[in-house]
Formats: structure tokens, sequence, C-alpha cells
């Protein structure tokens, strides 16, 4: 490992020149010949029968070329994770984002007026927006055929006997926890060109973060069209930001394919900003009741969690988000008993996706702030507790994860050290201090039938290669990660590493960039194939030196015996003496990696990732008790990341991560009022700006994983995870008051100081 | 009505007609074919679409474009000479400050402004200058490190 040259070193993300120059090409920059643009008429009403659609204006408008409506969609023909949204919606409305028409103009400007020719006659209906309400008896049934506004979906786990537990807990502490709506608020909004060939095979320059699996819905879409046995090519463009807002595909992609169907033109469908924060959907919002106990020396023996979480008005992934909020529940710190129930309700809200951390910020802001109230009960300090309980290697937690390395300790004694826990700790004089951990997937999450990626490497007369992989890059680099796994293992520059990965017509399959796996998933399957080619490399220089092929390595593009110095001759001289012979042959090779971890069983049980990544972050807070402001004075962030492959990366994940997770805790929230979303743009929903940056300092903590490429695990999302509660926590320490409902806002600490002095004076 | 407008564009005077209802970045992406400039709100609130107008870092997507006559505008593109990026580039580059790389160009343009203006800027001036540019990737803090590296380099 010491001997690395491209591994584990700070190289600049490979993409970033053609970025910092401008000549990057988005979804925005693309234009096709003929081109027309897309727009869509979305609902006027969160929840209403559409009595009338009149769009005989729009269609004499100059410019419009084609208009759609629900009877040009197949009939029936429904998309998402239970497949019960309609692209285009006919009789009735259940969201102010629903889609109703779409138009293609020959410009941007005409298709926006052919919207507002376009007249729609509305029933309003009374609608539900709050979860609670949706599951009363009696309360109207938004999906019909569903029978119940409550999602059948069975989320229960259990582990041990809760019940045996408490009794035996020498303290519990008990408590409801809330979160609010966040969006991605990618700087790229969505888009996509639909395009179809001659023989109807489609094309879609898109943003997905599914490839693959965007790939199989369009074909399944085609069919449903009419189009049987067509071929469905993605191309992503550079993607402007993805944090899990792309791992579906939506009703406006496939109203672009149906608009480009209808034209035979290239159709481009771009979203405002507008558009991008009400009809995209967000982290959704949760009520977690939970209680932990443990016993007199601070070990924990239960945990019991239930959740209600905000559907909206369909179903995406963002329902599915309790199987990941299942590893910390059962997982998260050394608990034998867990219980954990979750229903997703529909509402007439906007519907809600995946977005970095997949419903791991959530519960770990129960479990994390919870732990703190019990800790004070059992009269032990916060970090001591987390000491006590902290996972380590070897486990097998209740929920059967198999726990290979794990560096939670070291996170924990990082924080504590640097942050000067022992000194800053409980002085009530409105500084405080705060930590959190967390456990997410690190090595891949089997949440697919398949959690594979493919890679093809083709290597030159020359020794530079094209490494063909069906990763993503969404920004935080597999790219650059990839290249470097490829040139350590062959020996060669970087520079000469050519990395493609954004065209499923010619890479491999991969799931997509997903629960922090790329790295370790598309990082193994890269290892694979580049040592399949080394090992082809071997085999051809030892026959020229007539050397075994263990005797050789590859150093700066230069084969050498590792017995006899003499021996040694430039990569490119042997490719070329093993090409340009009779029978000759150029260099290929393909590697499929498929990680050993397990689909859960119907328990909600099996070893979800091949392995785990571990972090604690401590924050220290300074409160203003006259105006309920917080401000962080310093925050650590502690991963446990196995091997850093790219430390400069790694340390972009973790403070954008971090920041992303400040903005969580601390501001962000998408205020929607009777269904309606009312601060959707950049003046009222604030995202961090750069003077929201505290002094924040990632600690790389390294562990041996054995099954990571270079022994690397996951990074993507962990960065944002324990950030709320840790800052919660921090502030307790700071003023004895718990904010219990994300965001931690100055009114609401303000309220809750005022609270605490009442208590008081009575 | 189109009217005929004449500005120096990346040190070359340009002369083209526009629709008096254009905003700049409307003619720089749509027109010129400049898309280096990005739109990320098209209400001036993030800074993607940021340029250099006299001098000062503008929000191209709410700057009207008739009152780009005569005047001295860069953008992104108009920053490397000869194939060979701009210092503030390669910083960028080299510190890990791009990650999907949607805010860069706005945030480099701010940055230039910024150093042209006051090239030995304290880490609150450079937090001002990029106060408008949003990026949602990288935590801004390689940001504020590569703008400081040129800073200190000059």
């Amino acid at each position: 490992m010491e001997n690395l040259k491209v591994v584990g070193k700070k190289i600049p993300k490979l993409d970033a020149p053609l970025k910092a120059a401008g000549v990057a090409q988005y979804i925005q920059d693309i234009k096709l010949p003929g081109m027309l643009y897309g727009k869509i008429l979305y609902s006027k009403y969160p929840h209403a029968n559409i009595l009338k659609i009149d769009t005989s204006k729009a269609e004499k408008l100059a410019g419009v070329k084609a208009i759609v409506i629900a009877k040009d969609m197949p009939p029936n023909f429904r998309i998402g994770f239970m497949k019960d949204n309609p692209p285009l919606k006919s009789k009735k409305v259940l969201s102010i984002r629903d889609e109703i028409a779409a138009v293609a103009a020959t410009s941007q400007e005409i298709a926006e007026e052919a919207l507002s020719l376009i007249e729609v006659e509305y029933e309003e209906l009374p609608g539900i927006f709050d979860p609670l309400e949706a599951m009363k008896e009696g309360a109207p049934i938004l999906h019909e055929e569903a029978k119940s506004n409550v999602l059948k979906l069975p989320w229960r786990l259990v582990c041990g006997d809760v019940e045996k537990a408490k009794d035996e807990s020498a303290y519990i502490a008990e408590d409801t926890f809330s979160t609010q709506w966040v969006t991605h608020c990618c700087l790229g909004t969505s888009g996509c060109i639909a395009h179809f060939d001659m023989q109807n095979n489609l094309t879609l320059y898109s943003n997905t973060q599914i490839p693959s699996l965007a790939q199989n819905d369009f074909v399944e879409a085609l069919n449903a069209f009419g189009l049987k046995n067509r071929r469905v090519r993605i191309i992503q463009a550079v993607i402007g930001g993805g944090f899990g807002s792309k791992l579906d595909t939506y009703a406006y992609e496939y109203i672009a394919i149906l608009l480009a169907l209808k034209t035979k033109k290239p159709v481009k469908i771009i979203f405002t900003r507008e558009e991008e924060f009400f009809a995209t959907s967000p982290r959704q919002c949760t009520i977690t009741k939970i209680s932990q106990g443990c016993d007199k020396e601070g070990r924990l023996t239960f945990r019991e969690v239930e959740m209600i979480l905000d559907n909206g008005a369909y179903t995406s992934w963002g329902a599915t988000t309790p199987s990941v909020m299942m590893l910390p529940i059962s997982s998260l710190y050394k608990v034998p008993n867990v219980k954990y129930t979750a229903k997703c309700v529909y509402t007439n809200n906007t519907y809600c996706q995946a977005m970095r951390g997949y419903g791991n910020p959530q519960a770990t802001f129960a479990i994390e702030s919870n732990l703190d109230q019990l800790a004070e009960k059992a009269d032990i300090d916060p970090l001591e507790i987390r000491r006590i309980n902290a996972n380590e290697p070897g486990e097998i937690t209740p929920q059967r994860f198999k726990i290979t390395s794990c560096g939670m300790k070291e996170c924990i004694e990082e924080v504590a050290k640097r942050l000067n826990w022992k000194e800053k700790r409980g002085k009530d004089k409105g500084r405080g201090v705060g930590m959190a951990s967390l456990i997410h997937v690190g090595g891949g999450a089997r949440v697919y039938k398949s959690d594979g990626c493919g890679t093809i490497i083709k290597m030159d007369d020359f020794g530079k290669v094209d490494v063909f992989t069906g990763a993503s890059d969404i920004g935080q680099g597999s790219d650059t990660v990839i290249a470097q796994i490829v040139a350590e293992v062959l020996g060669i520059p970087i520079e000469d590493v050519n990395v493609i990965n954004n065209d499923t017509e010619v890479c491999p399959w991969d799931v997509g960039v997903h629960a922090s796996r790329t790295t370790f998933v598309a990082g193994n399957a890269a290892l694979g194939a580049a040592n399949r080619i080394r090992q082809q490399i071997l085999d051809a220089a030892s026959k020229i030196f007539e050397e075994e092929p263990s005797n050789l390595d590859i150093k700066d593009s230069i084969i050498f015996s590792t017995k006899n110095s003499e021996k040694s001759i430039p990569l490119g001289k042997v490719l070329r003496r093993i090409h340009y012979t009779t029978g000759g042959k150029m260099l290929m090779a393909e590697y499929f990696y498929d990680p050993a971890n397990e689909n859960f069983d119907k328990e909600f049980k099996g070893n979800l990732s091949a392995s785990y990544a571990y972090g604690t972050h401590g924050v220290e807070v300074e409160v203003d008790k006259e105006t309920g402001k917080v401000k962080i004075l310093n925050y650590i962030a502690a991963h446990d990341v196995g091997k850093a492959i790219n430390p400069l990366l790694l340390e972009g994940q973790i403070y954008g991560g971090g920041l992303q997770g400040i903005g969580y805790a601390l501001g962000e929230k998408m205020i929607y009022k009777d269904g309606r979303l009312m601060n959707g743009n950049f003046l009222d929903y604030k995202i961090p700006t750069v003077k929201d940056v505290p002094p924040i300092q990632p600690v790389i903590v390294e562990t041996e994983e054995k099954e990571g490429p270079f022994g690397a695990k996951g990074i993507g999302e962990p960065g944002l995870v324990p950030t709320a509660p840790a800052i919660a926590n921090a502030i307790y320490d700071a003023i004895g008051v718990r904010i219990k409902d994300l965001p931690i806002t100055p009114e609401k600490v303000l309220a809750a100081i005022k609270a605490k002095e009442g208590e008081k004076k009575i | 009505m189109r009217k005929e407008i004449t500005f120096t564009l990346n040190n070359e005077e340009v002369t083209v007609e526009v629709e008096p209802k254009w905003t700049l970045l409307y003619l720089l992406r749509e027109v010129l074919g400049l898309t280096g400039t990005k739109e990320g709100c098209g209400y001036g609130e993030c800074g993607a679409c940021t340029v250099i107008i006299e001098g000062k870092a503008v929000n191209s997507c709410i700057y009207p474009v008739l009152e780009a006559e005569g005047k001295n505008i860069t953008t992104i593109e108009g920053l490397s000479k000869n194939g060979e990026l701009h210092v503030l580039q390669k910083a960028f580059i080299e510190k890990g400050a791009v990650q999907c790389g949607f805010c860069t160009p706005g945030m480099i343009m701010s940055a230039k402004a910024l150093l042209d203006e006051k090239p030995n800027p304290t880490e609150d001036d450079i937090k001002e200058a990029i106060e408008g540019n949003l990026c949602r990737c990288t935590g801004y803090v390689m940001i504020i490190d590569a703008i400081k590296s040129v800073a200190a380099g000059r």
C-alpha cells in the first residue's frame, strides 16, 4: 500500500478543466438540429376533478407543433415505484404539480404562450395536507383503487424483545421528533431532450443518476406506446448536481418522449427554477416517536421507533426510505432489541424522493437527539454513552449486518479531542458542544435485484486506455477515482486513462449513482478489469523476458523484472509487438462486480451492504439568547472511509455534505400551505451561502476494508447524516433547550427559551 | 423591433441585432452560442450567470440587453489566453473547488472581478464577493481556498 503512486493522492477532478473553462455541456447547453421546446401545464389546484381541457386556441398559435393531454398517453400507463402516477392526468388532479397538458413549439416563448391559451375547467375538491388527517377514519381516499391513504408497504422490523427490555431497563427516554421537506436545489435544473430516429429508436439526453434503470423504464414506455423491440439510448449530459433527485424517471421525461414521437423532432424540456422547486421531489418530512433505554452502566437495552412519512400524492423511491432508516435504527451503536414501524401516507402534497442520505438524516436526528436525552436521565456524559455503545469490527448487528471494518470509536475520540469536549461541555454560558454519529452503507446496498457495475477497458498500441464504466458522475468525482484505480493497477500515468461514463450504448450496466456505492462498487469493477488487462500484459512480457509473470511489474509505463533490474521494456513496445504480428491481439478486458451483499428477507433482515461507513460530527455553538440565533463556532466531521482513494475529492464530499446538513439543521424548509409551495425560489428558500460556512474541519479516519478497492468505503452521503442532531445536542448543552422539530430556526429557539423561563417562574 | 447594439465582448468588438426584451444572458447563450455562462434561476439570485461588465460582476440573467451598448463585457470564455487557462481557473481545478461545476463559471467571474479590483483581498472580501454565487456541492471551503491561493500568488 505504501508504494502507491496514484491511489491515495490528491488528484484534481478530471473534468474540472472543462467545467472551469465553461465548455462542459450540460443539458441546458445541448441543441439538436430542428429541436423543439416542450413546456408542461400544471394543475391549478392541489385536489380537483378535471371537467374539461380545451386546447383549441393553443393549437392555432403559430409555432406550436404538438399539444398532448392524457388521452395521447397509452391508457392505464403509470410510472413510479407503485405505478400510481399517470404522466398526464385525465380525470383528477392530486397535487399542485400534476401534469395536465404539454406543448412542443419552435421556441420556449411560443411554448409558454401556448400554455396560457389552454383552458382547463376544474371542480375543486377539499384536500388533505396532513398525514395524520389522511389516516383518520372517513378521510377521503386519494387513490380510490388503493382503498386506503396508507400505502401498502409493510415497513416493520423487530429484533429481540423490546417489551421485555423495557422492563429491564434502568433508564428510558421517550420523545417525538419531526423533520421538514427540503429540496436538492441542484444548480443545474432538470431537463432532457428526447429524439427518435427513423426506426423509432429513442435517444434521450438526460441528467439521470440511473442510466440503466431509466433505459428499462423507457423501453417499457415505448412498449406501451406500441413501439415494440425498439432501442433506447441514454446519453448523460454533464450533470449539474444530483443528490438523489435523479434516481427515478419523471413525468416530464415521458412527456418529452411523447412530444418527440408526435412531432418526429427532437424535443427539449428544461425546468425553470420555479418548476425545479415545486415540480421535483423533495426529501420527505417525518414524524418520529422514539424511545431508547439503557442499563445502569449506560449500555443500550432497546430502541423503539414509530414513524409517519408524508408520501405526497404519488409514490417514488421516497416511500422506500424506511428501508434505509432501519440501518441506523437497528445498528447505530450496539442495541440488542429493536422495533421499528413506518407508515407512508398519501396526501395532496408534493410526492417525495431520494435525497442524500435516503432517510438516514431523519432517523439519525431522532436517534441521536434522543440518545442525549437518555444520557441525561442516566446521568452519563453524552460522550461516554457513545463510547460505551460504539460499534466495533466483527459485530453482527440485530438486523444481521456484518460489520467488517469500523472506525466509530476513533471518530468519536477525534471529535472529543478536537472539540476539547471535557473543557467545553456543560458550562451553560450560551455556548455548548454536541456530537452525533452515523452508520451508513459503505459497500453498496442491495436495494435492487443487482447491486452491480460493469467496466470495459481497451488499451491502444501506446499504453493508453479507454475505460467504459457504468458509473455516473454527478460531480462527486467517480470519473477520477476510477481513473486512479486503473492507472495504479496498470502502472501508467492518470493522463493516459480516459473514462467514458455517459452513454448506455457503450457503457456497461450499473444500478445507479446512489447509496454512496460508486467508489466501492464501480471502483471494484474497474479494479477487476484493470487486473485482467495487467495479467495479459505480464503474460505477453513474460514470453519476451523468459521470466515468470509473477516476477514482473509495471511502473511509469515500463515493464520490468523485480528479480533482474536489467530486464525492462516500455509497455507500448510490448503492446505493438503482440498487435502487429500474425494472429495478433489488442488488449481488452471486462469485469462485472456485484458485491456479496444481501437483499433483505421478509423480516427486513440481511447484510444489506458489503461494508459500513461510520462517522461522528462534533459542534460547538453559541446561542444568542436575545435573538435565538445559533452560531457554529467549530465543526469537526470525522469519517471512517476505509482507505481514502482521493483525499481532495473526499474532503470535498465532507465539506459539501456538512454544509448541506447545516442548511437542513438550521434553515431550509419548503413551506407548503394547503398543498401549495409558498417559498419556491432562492430568495425565500435559502440554501447556505459562503457566509454560512463555519470553521469546519474534516478528519479522515482510515480503516482497512478488505472488500473495498484499495480498502475504500463510500462517503457520498455520510457527510450530512449526523449534522442536525449534533447541532441540536450542542444547543441543548449551551442553553438547556431541546429543539425537536427541524429546522432549528431562531424563532423556535427563542420560543423554547421563553417556555423554559416560564417553567422556572412557575 | 430589433435594434443593433455594439459592445466589446471578450476583447473583440461585436455588433448584433437584439430584441429589446432580451437579457444579456439570452444574447450570450442563445444567439452568440457562449454557453459557458449558465442560467441557474433566471432572477438574479444564484449567480451562475455572472459576467464582468466594466470591471464589475453582474448577473447577466437580469441585465437588459440594450444596456450592453458600448460596454466592455467579459465572460468565462474570455478568460483563457491562447488556450491557456487563467490562473483562477487553474486554482479552482487544483484546489478541488469544482464538483458538478454548474456554478463554477459564475463563481470564477465573481472572483476575477474581486481580484481585478483588490489583488490582496481578505477572507471577508472574498466571502463578500461570492456571497451571491450559490454552490450546492462544495460547501464553498475549497472555493475560498482557490481564490486565496491566487491572491497570495500575486
